[in-house]
C-alpha cells in the first residue's frame, strides 16, 4: 500500500508526458479528460491511501533509485509518507482535482488548452514531489518544479508581455529565496553528511546545540527560500503581479498550494529551527509584519484578483507566524483551511470576471447578488471564512488556534499575537468590503452567461469544506476535538500548549468581537456611508496613504530603483565587454604601429638606397671609429 | 710600366662608387638607375682587383668575374623589369612604380 | 589498437566527403554520418572489450614516432576521455543533422572542416603524449577558423581572426612550456621525453614550475574560456554557422577543461593548489560576468555564447576546488553544457535560417507559429538556467557542493549565479518565443525534433541518473584528485 505514496506524482506526470507529446492530437475532449482524470485519480488514491494510514498510522518509505552516489553525498529518488506529507497530499490533490475539474469549463476555447492542462499536471506532480519527498535535495527538485509550473502558468497568455514580465518576475524574485534554500543544502549536508531529511533533522539535533552559528545560518538559509515562495517580506512582491495568470491558476498555485510551500518546509524541518531560536524568532516577526502590511495593501486595492493576491500573502503570515511560535501544528491547520476558502474566493471571483468581460475593478462591478447567486453563496462563505467569523466557519478555529498560541507564547508572542489581532480586523473589513460593492448595490456592469456543472460542484464542494473544514480541530471550551493536533504529534513531538480553557475562551471570544467589528466597519463605510471614505480620502495624508498601501508599501519601487535598475544600467552599460575593449586596446596599438612603421615603406627605390647608403656609412663609421 | 700605388685605385673606386650612389639617388629615369648601378658594381670590381694586384693573389680577379657575371645578370632582369614597368605604367620615372608602399 | 582509428576514420571520411562533393550534399551528409556512425561504434567496441585497468584506463596505444627526440605515439583511454569522446561524437552526427538544410555551398568542404575539427578533438581527448597532444591541438584548431571564416555570419573574418590569434597565442605559451617540460625533466624522464606517465610527478619546482604551469593553465583558459581571456568565444560563436557554433560550445570548449583536468593539475600539483584560488575567483568571475553579459545582449547567439562563459565558470571553480564532489560536477557540468548550449544554437540557428535575423528586438511571438521549436528552446533554457532534473543542476550543485568544502565563500557567490542564470535564460524565452508575434516561419521539421529529443532525452537523463557518468569517470577523477592533493 505504501508504494501507492509514489505512485500518486507519477499519474500527473504521466498525464502532462502525454499532453506534452500529444496534446494537440487528443482534441478538447481527450485534453480535458486526461487532464482532469490523471489528478482525480491521484486524488483517489490520496483519500484510499488516507483510509490506509489512519488505519495503521505508521510513516512509510519508499525509495525509487539513489539519485547519484558521489563520495558520501547520495541523495535518494525516494518518498516518505507520514501524518504532515499526507494532509499536504490530500490537500493538492483534492483542491487540484476540483480546480482542474473548474478549468476544464473555464478555460474551455482557449488555444492553449493543451498547455494548459500540461502545465497544470506537472505543477501538480511537482507539488506532490515537494511534499512526498523524504530526501532535501529531491524536496528541492519539485520546489523548482513547481516554480517552473507557477512561470508558465502566469505568463501563460504569453502574447501580452505585461504577463511575461510579471512571470519573470515571479521566478526571478522566488529564485533568490531558493539560492539562499540551495546555499543552505550546501552548509547541511558539508556538515551533517546527509541529506535525508529525517536522517538530517536526528543529526542536526545530536551534534549542534541550540543557538550554535552553523544551525543559524542553516535555519536561516532555509527561512529565505521559505519566504521567498511563500511570498513574506521582503521578497512578497511578485505574488500580487502573479495574478496576470489565469484565475484557477491563482486559485491553485498562488492560493491553495506552492505559496503554502514555504510553511511546509519550515514545519518539515522544524527540529533545526528549534535549534535556532533567533531565526524563529525572526520567522514570527516576520509573520507578523507581513501579515499587518499586506492586510492594508489588501485593503486599498481595487482589482478583485490583487485584493486576494495580498490576502494571501497576509494569511500565510499567519502561518509563518504560527511557525515563529512554534505552533507548528496550527500552522498546518490553517494552511489547510486556508487552502479551502482561498480557493473558493479565487474560483468565485474568476467567474465573477469571466462574467463581467474580464472586468478586474471592482468598483465598475456591482448588485451581482441576485445575478449570479451561487456565485455570491460560495464568495459569501469563503469571505466569512476567510474573516474568521465565529463558530460556523473553517478559518475561525484555524486562524483562533494560532492567535491563542501566539498569545501563550510570552512577552515576544503577544507582540505578535497584538499584530494578529490587528490583521483580524483588517482582514473582515477588506474582504467584505469586496462583499458588499461587488455583490450588493446597483448592478454596474450587467454579466452575461450561465454556469455548468464543472464549475458549479467546484464552488459547491469547496464551500461546504470552508464551512466544516475547521471541526477537525475546536478549541477546549468548544467541544475540544484535537482531532489534526493528535494526528500530527508523531511529525510535531513536544509537550501539550499548557491548557487554560477559560483564558482560550476568552481570547476566542474577543478575537471574534475583533472580526465582526471588521465585518461591521466594511458594512459601514461601503453599504451605509458609501460618501465616508470619499470623505476621509479627501484629505491629502489620507489619499498619500491609500497610494503608499495600494503600491504595495513601495516594495516594488524600492527594489526597482535600488537593485533593478543599477544592475539593467549596468549590465546594458557593459554590454560590448569592457574586458574586450582591452583587446581591442591592443589590437588598435598593433595596428597604430604598422601604420608608423609603413610610412617608412614610400615604394620609392631610391628613398630605399639613399637609407641603405645612410645606414652602411653609418655601420661602418661606427665599426671604423669604435 | 710603374705600378699604380692600390692606394690611387682604392681613391678611384669610391669616387665611381660615390658617383654611381649619386646617380641612383638623383635620376629619376630607371635606366639610368640601372647604369649608375653598374658604375657602383663596377667601382666594387676595381677595389677587387686592385686588392689582387697589392697581394698577388688570383681571388681578386675570380671575385671580379664573378662580379661581372652578376652584374650581367642583374641587367638581363632588370631591363626586362624595366621594360614590364614600362608597359604598364607608361613611363621610367621610378618614383611612379612605388605600389609597394606599405 | 583501435585507438588510432578513433582519430583517422573521422580523418579519412572528412577526406572522403570533400571527394565525393560533385555528387551533391545528401552524399556528403550520408558520407559524413556514416564516418562518425562507425567512429562512435569503434568507441563502443573499445569500451566493451575494455579490462578495468588500474587507474582506470581502458586501453593504450604506444609506438616510438622520433625515438630521437622521445616523442612517441601515445594514446590512452580512460573514464574521462570516453564519456567526452562519445559526447563528441554523438554531437559532432546531431550537428551534421542540425545543419542539413543550412549549408548550401562548398558542401563537401564544409563537411571536411567539421569532420576534421572533431578528429582532431577526439585526438586531444586520447593523447598522452604532450607533443603529440599538441599537435591533435593545432589539428583542431585550424579547420575550425575555416568553418567560421568560409560559412559564417556577416562579421566572419575578424571573428575568425580573433578566434585563431586568441587560441594560437594560448596554444604558442603551451608550446615553449611542453618544450621546456620535456627539457628540463629530462634527467629524471629518460627517453619517452614528453610522455605524460613519465612526466608526471617531474615538475619542476621553483618559478621556473611556476610559468611553466602557467603556460598550461592560459592555453587552456582562454580555450575554456575563463574571463579575462573569454571575449574570442562571443565573436566566434555570434558569426559561426550552426554546426560550428555547436561544436565550439559543445566540444571545444570542454577541451580547454580535459587539458587542465589531464595536464595542468596532475602536472603541476603543488603550483596548482597554491594557484587555486586565483582560479576559483575566476571561475566565480566567469559565472557572474558571463551571466551579466548574456542578460545585456540584444544577438540571440550572442547571448547564448555568453551564457557559455558563465556555465564553463561553474566548469573552472569545480577543476580547482579539487575533490571529487566537485570534479565529478565539472564532468556532468561538461557533458549537459555540450547538449543544452548545443541545442540552444541549433535553435537560434533554425530560427536564423528561417527569419535570416537574430536580433532579439525583432524576434519575438515565435510560439504562436512555431511551438515545436519553441518548446524544444524553452526546456533547454531551463536546462540552462540549472533546473534540477536536467543535466546542468547536478553539474551545477555537485560543483557548488565541491567548493563549498573547499572555500564557502567562492561557492556562495558563485551560487548567485542560480538567480543570474534565470535572468538571462528567461529573458531569451520571453524576447523570442513570447511576446506578441512579429514573425512567422515553419516550425521544426521531423528531423529537426528527433535531433532535440535526443538532446532533451540526454538532459533528463543527466538530471534524474547520472551515475553510470559518475561510474565511469570516477577512477580518472580519483587519479586527478589524488594527485592534485596537497
Amino acid at each position: 500500500m505504501g508504494v501507492l505514496a509514489a505512485l500518486i506524482p507519477v499519474l500527473p506526470l504521466l498525464g502532462f508526458l502525454m499532453l506534452f507529446l500529444a496534446g494537440a492530437r487528443l482534441g478538447a475532449r481527450g485534453i480535458a479528460v486526461v487532464g482532469v482524470g490523471s489528478v482525480g485519480i491521484a486524488a483517489g488514491m490520496a483519500l484510499g491511501l488516507t483510509a490506509w494510514f489512519l488505519a495503521s498510522p505508521v510513516p512509510v518509505e519508499v525509495s525509487a533509485w539513489t539519485w547519484m552516489t558521489v563520495d558520501g553525498f547520495a541523495p535518494r529518488i525516494g518518498f516518505r509518507l507520514d501524518a504532515l506529507s499526507l494532509i499536504m497530499v490530500l490537500v493538492v490533490t483534492v483542491i487540484g482535482v476540483l480546480i482542474h475539474l473548474y478549468s476544464a469549463e473555464f478555460m474551455a476555447g482557449d488555444e492553449g488548452y493543451a498547455r494548459y492542462f500540461a502545465s497544470m499536471n506537472l505543477f501538480v506532480a511537482a507539488m506532490l514531489v515537494l511534499v512526498l519527498a523524504a530526501d532535501l535535495l529531491l524536496l528541492y527538485l519539485g520546489w523548482e518544479g513547481v516554480g517552473l509550473c507557477s512561470y508558465l502558468l502566469i505568463g501563460f497568455w504569453y502574447r501580452d508581455p505585461a504577463n511575461g514580465r510579471a512571470a519573470r518576475k515571479a521566478f526571478i524574485v522566488t529564485r533568490i529565496g531558493d539560492t539562499a534554500f540551495a546555499i543552505g543544502l550546501l552548509l547541511l549536508f558539508t556538515h551533517l553528511d546527509t541529506t535525508d531529511i529525517q536522517a538530517l533533522m536526528g543529526r542536526a539535533q545530536g551534534q549542534w546545540p541550540a543557538g550554535a552559528p552553523l544551525a543559524v545560518a542553516a535555519a536561516a538559509l532555509l527561512l529565505g527560500g521559505a519566504i521567498g515562495k511563500s511570498a513574506q517580506l521582503p521578497l512578497q512582491t511578485w505574488l500580487p503581479d502573479a495574478m496576470a495568470g489565469p484565475t484557477p491558476v491563482s486559485a491553485l498555485i498562488h492560493a491553495a498550494t506552492m505559496v503554502t510551500a514555504g510553511i511546509y518546509l519550515i514545519a518539515r524541518t522544524h527540529a533545526l529551527f528549534d535549534l535556532a531560536p533567533a531565526v524563529r524568532d525572526a520567522v514570527g516577526a516576520i509573520g507578523a509584519a507581513t501579515l499587518v502590511l499586506a492586510a492594508f495593501s489588501a485593503l486599498s486595492q481595487t482589482d478583485l484578483k490583487r485584493i486576494l493576491a495580498y490576502s494571501t500573502i497576509s494569511q500565510i503570515g499567519y502561518m509563518v507566524l504560527a511557525l515563529g511560535v512554534g505552533a507548528w501544528a496550527s500552522a498546518i491547520f490553517h494552511l489547510m483551511t486556508h487552502a479551502f476558502f482561498k480557493a473558493l474566493l479565487f474560483l468565485a471571483a474568476g467567474v465573477v470576471i469571466q462574467r463581467l468581460h474580464e472586468e478586474h475593478d471592482i468598483f465598475r462591478m456591482g448588485g451581482l447578488r441576485q445575478r449570479l447567486p451561487l456565485v455570491f453563496w460560495a464568495f459569501l462563505i469563503g469571505a466569512s471564512s476567510l474573516a474568521a467569523l465565529p463558530l460556523v466557519t473553517a478559518g475561525f478555529y484555524s486562524k483562533d488556534l494560532i492567535l491563542w498560541r501566539a498569545w501563550s507564547a510570552g512577552p515576544f508572542g503577544r507582540a505578535l499575537w497584538a499584530a494578529g489581532i490587528l490583521g483580524t480586523f483588517l482582514t473582515g473589513l477588506y474582504i467584505f468590503r469586496a462583499v458588499f460593492v461587488v455583490f450588493l448595490g446597483p448592478v454596474r456592469t450587467p454579466p452575461r452567461g450561465g454556469i455548468g456543472p464543472a464549475v458549479a460542484v467546484p464552488l459547491v464542494v469547496l464551500s461546504v469544506l470552508a464551512l466544516i473544514g475547521g471541526f477537525v480541530e475546536t478549541p477546549d471550551f468548544f467541544g475540544g476535538v484535537p482531532a489534526l493536533t493528535d494526528f500530527l504529534a508523531p511529525v510535531f513531538p513536544g509537550p501539550p500548549p499548557p491548557g487554560d480553557p477559560g483564558g482560550e475562551a476568552a481570547a476566542s471570544i474577543f478575537a471574534a468581537l475583533v472580526a465582526l467589528a471588521g465585518v461591521f466597519a466594511a458594512y459601514v463605510a461601503y453599504c451605509r456611508r458609501p460618501a465616508m471614505v470619499a470623505t476621509i480620502l479627501r484629505h491629502p495624508a489620507a489619499e498619500a496613504m491609500r497610494r503608499c498601501w495600494a503600491a504595495g508599501w513601495g516594495f516594488d519601487w524600492l527594489y526597482d530603483r535600488l537593485l533593478v535598475r543599477p544592475l539593467v544600467a549596468t549590465a546594458r552599460a557593459g554590454r560590448a565587454d569592457v574586458i574586450d575593449a582591452g583587446f581591442d586596446a591592443l589590437a588598435a596599438f598593433c595596428r597604430q604601429s604598422h601604420a608608423m612603421l609603413s610610412r617608412w615603406q614610400t615604394g620609392q627605390v631610391r628613398w630605399y638606397a639613399a637609407w641603405i647608403g645612410a645606414g652602411t656609412i653609418l655601420t661602418v663609421a661606427i665599426s671604423v671609429l669604435a | 710600366m710603374t705600378a699604380v700605388p692600390p692606394e690611387a685605385a682604392v681613391l678611384l673606386a669610391c669616387l665611381l662608387f660615390t658617383l654611381g650612389l649619386a646617380g641612383v639617388l638623383a635620376r629619376r629615369n630607371l635606366v639610368f638607375i640601372l647604369m649608375a648601378l653598374e658604375i657602383m658594381l663596377n667601382a666594387a670590381g676595381l677595389v677587387f682587383v686592385a686588392a689582387g694586384a697589392r697581394w698577388g693573389q688570383a681571388d681578386g680577379q675570380v671575385l671580379f668575374i664573378v662580379v661581372l657575371t652578376l652584374a650581367a645578370a642583374e641587367v638581363a632582369v632588370g631591363l626586362a623589369l624595366v621594360l614590364r614597368i614600362h608597359r604598364q605604367a607608361a613611363t621610367l620615372d621610378a618614383d611612379a612604380a612605388s605600389r609597394l608602399r606599405g | 589498437m583501435m585507438l588510432p582509428w578513433l582519430i583517422l576514420v573521422p580523418l579519412m571520411g572528412g577526406a572522403l566527403a570533400w571527394a565525393v562533393q560533385r555528387a551533391g550534399g545528401t552524399a556528403v551528409r550520408g558520407v559524413a554520418l556514416a564516418a562518425l556512425a562507425v567512429d562512435l561504434a569503434l568507441v563502443l567496441a573499445v569500451w566493451s572489450k575494455a579490462l578495468p585497468a588500474a587507474g582506470g584506463w581502458l586501453a593504450d596505444f604506444a609506438r616510438p614516432w622520433i625515438p630521437s627526440l622521445g616523442i612517441g605515439l601515445h594514446l590512452g583511454l580512460d573514464g574521462l576521455s570516453l564519456v567526452l569522446i562519445l559526447l563528441t561524437l554523438v554531437l559532432g552526427i546531431l550537428a551534421v543533422g542540425a545543419s542539413w538544410t543550412e549549408i548550401g555551398d562548398r558542401v563537401g568542404f564544409f563537411h571536411f572542416n567539421l569532420l576534421w575539427t572533431l578528429g582532431g578533438i577526439v585526438g586531444v581527448f586520447l593523447a598522452l603524449d604532450l607533443v603529440l597532444f599538441f599537435l591533435l591541438w593545432e589539428l583542431m584548431l585550424v579547420p575550425m577558423f575555416f568553418l567560421i571564416a568560409l560559412w559564417g555570419h556577416e562579421d566572419r573574418m575578424r571573428a575568425a581572426i580573433k578566434f585563431f590569434l586568441f587560441t594560437q597565442g594560448g596554444g604558442l605559451l603551451m608550446l615553449v612550456a611542453i618544450l621546456a617540460l620535456g627539457v628540463l625533466a629530462a634527467p629524471s624522464a629518460g627517453l619517452r621525453r614528453f610522455d605524460y606517465f613519465a612526466l608526471i610527478g617531474h615538475a619542476p619546482g621553483g618559478v621556473t614550475g611556476w610559468l611553466l604551469m602557467l603556460g598550461f593553465f592560459l592555453a587552456f583558459a582562454v580555450k575554456l574560456p575563463a574571463v579575462p581571456l573569454h571575449t574570442w568565444l562571443p565573436d566566434a560563436h555570434t558569426e559561426a554557422p550552426t554546426a560550428g557554433s555547436v561544436v565550439l560550445a559543445g566540444l571545444l570548449l570542454k577541451t580547454g577543461a580535459y587539458g587542465l583536468l589531464r595536464f595542468a593539475v596532475p602536472l603541476f600539483p603543488a603550483q596548482s593548489h597554491a594557484f587555486a584560488p586565483v582560479a576559483m575567483a575566476l571561475g566565480v568571475a566567469g559565472i557572474l560576468y558571463g551571466g551579466m553579459l548574456a542578460f545585456a545582449q540584444d544577438d540571440a547567439k550572442r547571448l547564448v555564447a555568453y551564457t557559455s562563459v558563465s556555465h564553463l565558470g561553474f566548469v573552472l571553480l569545480g577543476i580547482y576546488a579539487d575533490n571529487r564532489l566537485a570534479l565529478q560536477g565539472v564532468v556532468m557540468q561538461m557533458l549537459a553544457h555540450g547538449l543544452s548550449t548545443g541545442g540552444l544554437f541549433m535553435v537560434v540557428g533554425a530560427v536564423q535560417e528561417r527569419l535570416h535575423t537574430r536580433d532579439l528586438d525583432r524576434l519575438g511571438g515565435l510560439w504562436a507559429s512555431m511551438p515545436r521549436l519553441s518548446a524544444a528552446g524553452l526546456v533547454l533554457a531551463l536546462a540552462s538556467l540549472g533546473l534540477p532534473g536536467l543535466g546542468n543542476f547536478v553539474g551545477e550543485f555537485l560543483v557548488l557542493l565541491g567548493s563549498w568544502a573547499a572555500a564557502p565563500a567562492f561557492a556562495a557567490i558563485g551560487a548567485l549565479g542560480l538567480v543570474v542564470s534565470v535572468v538571462y535564460a528567461l529573458t531569451l524565452v520571453q524576447r523570442t518565443f513570447h511576446g506578441p508575434a512579429r514573425a512567422a516561419a515553419a516550425d521544426f521539421s521531423f528531423g529537426h525534433l528527433a535531433v532535440m529529443a535526443v538532446m532533451v532525452a540526454g538532459l533528463v537523463w543527466f538530471g534524474l541518473y547520472p551515475q553510470p557518468v559518475f561510474d565511469l569517470a570516477g577512477p580518472s577523477l580519483g587519479a586527478v584528485a589524488g594527485t592534485a592533493a596537497p
